[in-house]
C-alpha cells in the first residue's frame, strides 16, 4: 500500500452510529467519528457530554446499544478491554492505573508477562523500553518504585504501558489535568513525536488551549451527541467553546478594578507538620482586604489544601499548627475547642471546599438537606429540638432558583445532579450567607462552561459587594481572570506575589516550579512563550 | 436510589427474599421426610393461632425491636455495633440492682426507673469500645464482639458470687419485689373490658417498644442530632467540614445505640422473668442485626421485621414441640430468612432494579 495516497487509506478508527443508554439517560446517540490515522484528534465536551462514555465503548468497557465500530478499516466487536488492545487501542486514563509498590517494568509487563517466571519478560521489556524512550523522549528509570515518581512521569509509565502492548491508537483521558505547564508542554511533545511515528492519538479534554495547540482535528461533543467534527486550524476558541455550551460564552470574566479596604484576613508565619511530622506549611504570610480577590496558584498537594483547612477550621488531625491568624483585627484560634469549622462559620468565615463529592455534599443527601450542611445549627433552620425541615426546603428552593440549579427539585439526592449544579448547590450555599471571608477551592473543578461563567460571576459579585476572598486553583487561567492579586505557593511557601495585568503564565509557570532565580527567562527554562497566548485579553 | 419505586425496594424486595428463603426451607424439610405444608401450618398456628400463640410473638418481637434499633442507630453513624448481646445482658444487670436495691413501691414508679438503668447499663457497656474507635481507631466490630464475652463472664460472676440468694443452687438472682412486676397486655386487656385469652409473656413493654420506634425516628429524622449522626456516617471528611467532631458523634451514637439494647432488658428481665437468669438475652442481640437489615434501618421496617422474627421465634418452638422435626432444623429456617433478607439482599435487589429499568424504559418508549 505504500503508493496510495493517505487520504485513501482506511481510517484509523471510524465510529458509525453508536448509542449507548444508561437506565433513561442517553449517554450517546448516534455518534459517527471518523479518526484519520496518524493524527491527534481531540474530543472536547462539558462534563457529562458523553465523552468518557463514548471512549468506555472504545476500550471495550461498556457495550454499545447499537452501531458499528471500525478499527483500521475492519468492523469488530469489542467486548472486553484485551479485545481492545488486540485491536491496537491503548488507554491512559485519568486516574492512573499503576501498583504503587512495583518498579516502572513490573507495571509495564503486568498482565502481558510471557510466561510463569518474570526474567525473560523483564529483561525483553527493559530493551523495549530503552528504545520508546530513546525514540519518543519518554525516558523514565525502569527500575524505579511507581511511588517515587512525579505524576508527570507516572503519566509516561501508562504510555508506555500501551506502547509496549503495541496500541497504535492512544486514548488520553484529561491527560493534563495534574501536570504543571512544563509536564504538560513535555507531554505534548512526545504526543507529537507519538504521531511522527505514524501513532494516531485521540486526546479527550476539556481544556480549548490544549485542542488549539496540538490537534489536527477536533469534535465536539453536547449532551450525548456529536455537534461538529472540524479543523483544528479552521475554528477558534470561541466557536469551540459555543458549540459545546450551544451559545456563546464569556471566556473572560467582566469585572471592574479592585477596590480593597481594611485588611480582613492577616496571617502571619503559618506553619503546619502533619501527624507524620512532615512539614507541609513553612511560613505562610498574606493579607486579604475587604473586597478583593486573593488567589492562589499553584500544582496541587504544595499546601493549598492544608492552608484552607486551617483557615477553614479544621486542620487535620494529629497536625501541629503554628504562627499567628488574624480576622477582622480578632486572633482565630489554630488549635484546641476554639478552631471548629463551626465556629468559623459563626465568626463569618465561608469555605467553599475543594472537594464538593467528599466535603461540601453528603452525596447521599437531598439537595434540601444539604443546603443545611455545615449550617444546621443556624437559628433559622431550627425550631427547639426538632429541624425546621420546612423552612430548610422553602430556603433550599429559593437558592436553587436563584442559582439556577437543575433540575429544580429540592427532594433529589446530590448525587443525581451534574457535577456543575452540585458545586452551584454548594456556592449558593457558601455566598449567601453573605461571609466576610469566603474560602474557596478549586470552585470549578468538573464544572461545565455555563457554569463556570455563572460561578465566577458570583464570586465577582461578592467581592463588588466588598468582601475577602482567598481563591485557591489550579487552573492558572481561572487565577489569572478572578483575581486582583496571585501569590504562588510551593512546597509550603508563597514563592512572590504578582498582579495578573503584569505577569505572565510562564513566570507563574516557574514559579510554580519553584524557580525564583530572576535570571531565567521562560524560553531558557523549557517554557514555550506561546503558552502564554491565553492569557485573558489585554493583559498579557 | 431512584432506580425502583419505594414500595418495591421496601416491601417487594424483602418479601420475595422472604419468599425464597421459604422455598429454599421447605426443600430442606421435604429432604428430611417431613412434610413443610405441614411444618407451615403448626408454625402458623403455634404463632398466630391463638392469643396464647400472639402473645409469645409479640413478646419477642418487642426483644427484636429494642435491639433492631440499637444496630440501626448505630448504622447511621456508619457503625456497625454487634455488641447488643452484650449490652442487653448489661442492662439485665441494671434492671436487676434496681429493682432488688431501690424501694419502688408501683410498677409505674418502677418502669422509668428500671428504663433507666438499663439504658445506663447498656449505654455504659458501649461506651468504651466508642471511645477506643473515635479516639484510637480500634474497630468497633472486634471491640463490641469481644465486650460480648467479658458481659457474659462478668454477669456469671455477678450471679454467682453477688446476686445468688443464700442457699440457692440456681445462679440467678432473688425475685423482683411483687410491685415492680410488670402488668401483661392481657391484664390491661382484661381491665378494659376485654377478654384476650390466656396468660402470655407480652407485658406493658410492647408499648414502649412502639413508643421507642417513633421517638428514633425522630431522632435520626429530625433532629439536628439525627442529622449530624447521618452526615457523620455517609462522609466523614464531610462532617469534619460541616464543624460536627466525629469522635463526639462516634460515642453519642453508641451511647444511644448501646442504651437501646439495654433498654431489651425491661422485657425479658423485668417484664417476663422477674429475676435476673444466666443468658437472659438469648441471641436477640444478634437477632436484632438481621432485624436491622431486613427493616432497612428504618423504625417501622424494623417493626416488621421484628414481627416477623417473633412469629419464627414462637413458630419455631412450636414445630419443635409438635412435631418431629429436630430443634436445630428451625435455626436452619432462621438462618435461611437472615441469610436471604440480609447477605443476599443484592441477590433480589438488582434483577429487580433492571426489570423496573426497563419497565420504564418500555412505557416510555410506548408513549413516544
Amino acid at each position: 500500500m505504500g503508493g496510495r495516497p493517505a487520504a485513501a487509506a482506511p481510517a484509523a478508527i471510524e465510529l458509525r452510529g453508536i448509542s449507548k443508554a444508561f437506565g433513561a439517560v442517553q449517554a450517546n446517540r448516534d455518534i459517527n467519528l471518523t479518526v484519520p490515522k496518524g493524527t491527534i484528534h481531540g474530543i472536547i465536551g462539558e462534563n457529562g457530554a458523553g465523552k468518557s462514555t463514548l471512549m468506555s465503548i472504545l476500550y471495550g468497557f461498556y457495550k454499545p446499544d447499537a452501531g458499528e465500530i471500525l478499527v483500521g478499516g475492519r468492523a469488530i466487536t469489542i467486548a472486553d478491554s484485551q479485545t481492545a488492545i488486540r485491536a491496537g487501542i491503548g488507554m491512559v486514563f485519568q486516574h492512573f492505573k499503576l501498583v504503587q509498590n512495583f518498579t516502572v517494568l513490573e507495571n509495564v509487563i503486568l498482565g502481558v508477562e510471557d510466561g510463569a517466571l518474570l526474567r525473560p519478560s523483564l529483561s525483553k521489556a527493559r530493551g523495549v523500553l530503552k528504545q520508546l524512550a530513546a525514540d519518543y523522549q519518554l525516558s523514565v528509570d525502569p527500575d524505579e518504585t511507581v511511588e517515587n515518581l512525579s505524576v508527570g512521569h507516572q503519566q509516561r509509565v501508562e504510555i508506555l504501558k500501551a506502547l509496549y502492548r503495541q496500541a497504535d491508537i492512544l486514548i488520553l483521558d484529561e491527560p493534563t489535568g495534574v501536570l504543571t505547564p512544563a509536564e504538560a508542554d513535555h507531554l505534548f511533545r512526545i504526543l507529537e513525536g507519538l504521531k511522527a511515528e505514524g501513532k494516531t492519538i485521540i486526546l479527550i479534554t476539556h481544556k480549548l488551549r490544549e485542542i488549539m495547540e496540538i490537534t489536527d482535528n477536533v469534535s465536539v461533543m453536547r449532551r450525548g451527541e456529536m455537534v461538529a467534527s472540524v479543523k483544528t486550524s479552521e475554528t477558534s476558541p470561541e466557536q469551540l467553546a459555543e458549540l459545546m455550551v450551544g451559545r456563546k460564552v464569556l471566556l473572560n470574566v467582566d469585572k471592574t478594578p479592585a477596590r480593597p479596604q481594611a485588611p480582613v484576613l492577616e496571617v502571619r508565619d503559618l506553619t503546619m507538620r502533619d501527624a507524620e511530622g512532615v512539614e507541609r506549611l513553612r511560613g505562610i504570610s498574606l493579607d486579604i482586604r475587604a473586597g478583593e480577590i486573593l488567589g492562589i496558584a499553584g500544582v496541587s498537594g504544595n499546601g493549598q489544601t492544608q492552608l484552607l483547612e486551617i483557615l477553614g477550621g479544621y486542620p487535620e488531625k494529629g497536625a501541629k499548627v503554628g504562627g499567628d491568624v488574624r480576622m477582622n483585627g480578632a486572633p482565630l484560634p489554630l488549635s484546641g475547642s476554639g478552631c471548629d469549622a463551626g465556629q468559623r462559620r459563626r465568626d463569618g468565615v465561608g469555605h467553599i471546599p475543594e472537594d464538593r463529592q467528599v466535603e461540601g455534599l453528603i452525596m447521599d443527601f437531598t439537595a434540601w438537606e444539604n443546603v443545611a450542611f455545615g449550617w444546621h445549627d443556624a437559628p433559622e433552620f431550627n425550631k427547639g429540638w426538632l429541624m425546621d425541615n420546612d423552612a430548610i426546603r422553602r430556603d433550599a428552593q429559593a437558592k436553587m432558583e436563584r442559582f439556577d440549579v437543575r433540575p429544580r427539585d429540592c427532594h433529589l439526592a446530590a448525587r443525581n445532579f451534574s457535577g456543575g449544579n452540585q458545586q452551584k448547590i454548594v456556592v449558593a450555599r457558601e455566598i449567601e450567607r453573605n461571609p466576610d471571608l469566603l474560602l474557596i477551592g478549586q470552585p470549578t473543578r468538573g464544572v461545565d462552561i455555563g457554569a463556570i461563567e455563572f460561578i465566577h460571576k458570583q464570586i465577582v459579585a461578592l467581592r463588588d459587594a466588598g468582601k475577602a476572598i482567598l481563591l485557591v486553583s489550579v487552573e492558572l487561567d481561572e487565577i489569572l481572570a478572578l483575581s486582583d492579586r496571585v501569590a504562588v505557593m510551593f512546597d509550603g511557601r508563597i514563592m512572590g506575589e504578582r498582579l495578573p495585568g503584569q505577569t505572565t503564565t510562564g513566570e507563574l509557570g516557574l514559579l510554580m516550579a519553584g524557580i525564583t532565580d530572576t535570571d531565567h527567562t521562560p524560553a531558557e527554562a523549557g517554557i514555550p512563550p506561546e503558552v502564554a497566548h491565553d492569557l485573558p485579553q489585554g493583559r498579557a | 436510589m431512584d432506580k425502583m419505586p419505594k414500595w418495591a425496594d421496601v416491601i417487594l424486595t424483602p418479601l420475595i427474599s422472604l419468599i425464597l428463603a421459604m422455598g429454599i426451607s421447605a426443600l430442606v424439610i421435604l429432604a428430611i421426610g417431613e412434610s413443610p405444608w405441614m411444618a407451615l401450618t403448626t408454625m402458623v398456628e403455634g404463632a398466630l393461632g391463638s392469643s396464647y400463640g400472639w402473645g409469645f410473638t409479640l413478646y419477642y418481637a418487642t426483644n427484636f425491636v429494642f435491639t433492631g434499633l440499637a444496630v440501626m442507630v448505630a448504622y447511621h453513624a456508619s457503625l456497625f455495633n454487634i455488641g447488643g448481646e452484650g449490652q442487653a445482658a448489661m442492662g439485665g444487670l441494671g434492671v436487676a440492682l434496681v429493682l432488688l436495691y431501690l424501694p419502688l413501691p408501683h410498677w409505674a414508679i418502677a418502669l422509668p426507673v428500671a428504663m433507666v438503668g438499663a439504658a445506663a447499663f447498656g449505654a455504659a457497656w458501649a461506651f468504651l469500645p466508642a471511645f477506643l474507635q473515635a479516639k484510637r481507631g480500634s474497630h468497633i466490630v472486634i471491640t463490641t464482639i469481644m465486650f460480648n464475652f467479658i458481659a457474659a463472664a462478668l454477669l456469671n460472676y455477678v450471679l454467682v458470687n453477688q446476686l445468688r440468694p443464700v442457699g440457692s443452687m440456681d445462679p440467678a438472682s432473688a425475685r423482683f419485689p411483687e410491685a415492680t412486676n410488670l402488668p401483661a397486655l392481657t391484664d390491661i386487656a382484661a381491665a378494659m373490658g376485654f377478654d384476650w385469652g390466656r396468660n402470655s409473656p407480652v407485658n406493658v413493654t410492647f408499648l414502649v417498644a412502639l413508643a421507642a420506634c417513633f421517638l428514633i425516628w425522630v431522632l435520626i429524622w429530625r433532629t439536628r442530632l439525627g442529622y449530624q449522626i447521618r452526615a457523620f456516617g455517609r462522609s466523614e471528611p464531610g462532617a469534619v467540614y460541616a464543624g460536627i467532631n466525629p469522635v463526639t458523634i462516634t460515642v453519642i451514637a453508641m451511647l444511644i445505640s448501646g442504651g437501646l439494647a439495654g433498654m431489651m432488658a425491661i422485657n425479658n428481665v423485668m417484664g417476663e422473668a422477674e429475676r435476673l437468669v444466666l443468658n437472659a438475652v438469648e441471641g436477640a442481640g444478634f437477632i436484632g442485626i438481621a432485624v436491622a437489615l431486613m427493616g432497612r434501618n428504618h423504625p417501622l421496617g424494623i417493626l416488621l421485621a421484628a414481627l416477623l422474627f417473633g412469629f419464627l421465634y414462637q413458630g419455631g418452638g412450636e414445630l419443635a414441640l409438635w412435631t418431629s422435626i429436630p430443634r436445630e432444623l428451625i435455626i436452619v429456617i432462621q438462618a435461611l430468612v437472615i441469610l436471604f433478607t440480609g447477605a443476599l439482599d443484592n441477590m433480589v435487589r438488582m434483577p429487580l432494579e433492571r426489570l423496573f429499568l426497563t419497565m420504564r424504559r418500555t412505557s416510555r418508549g410506548a408513549v413516544k
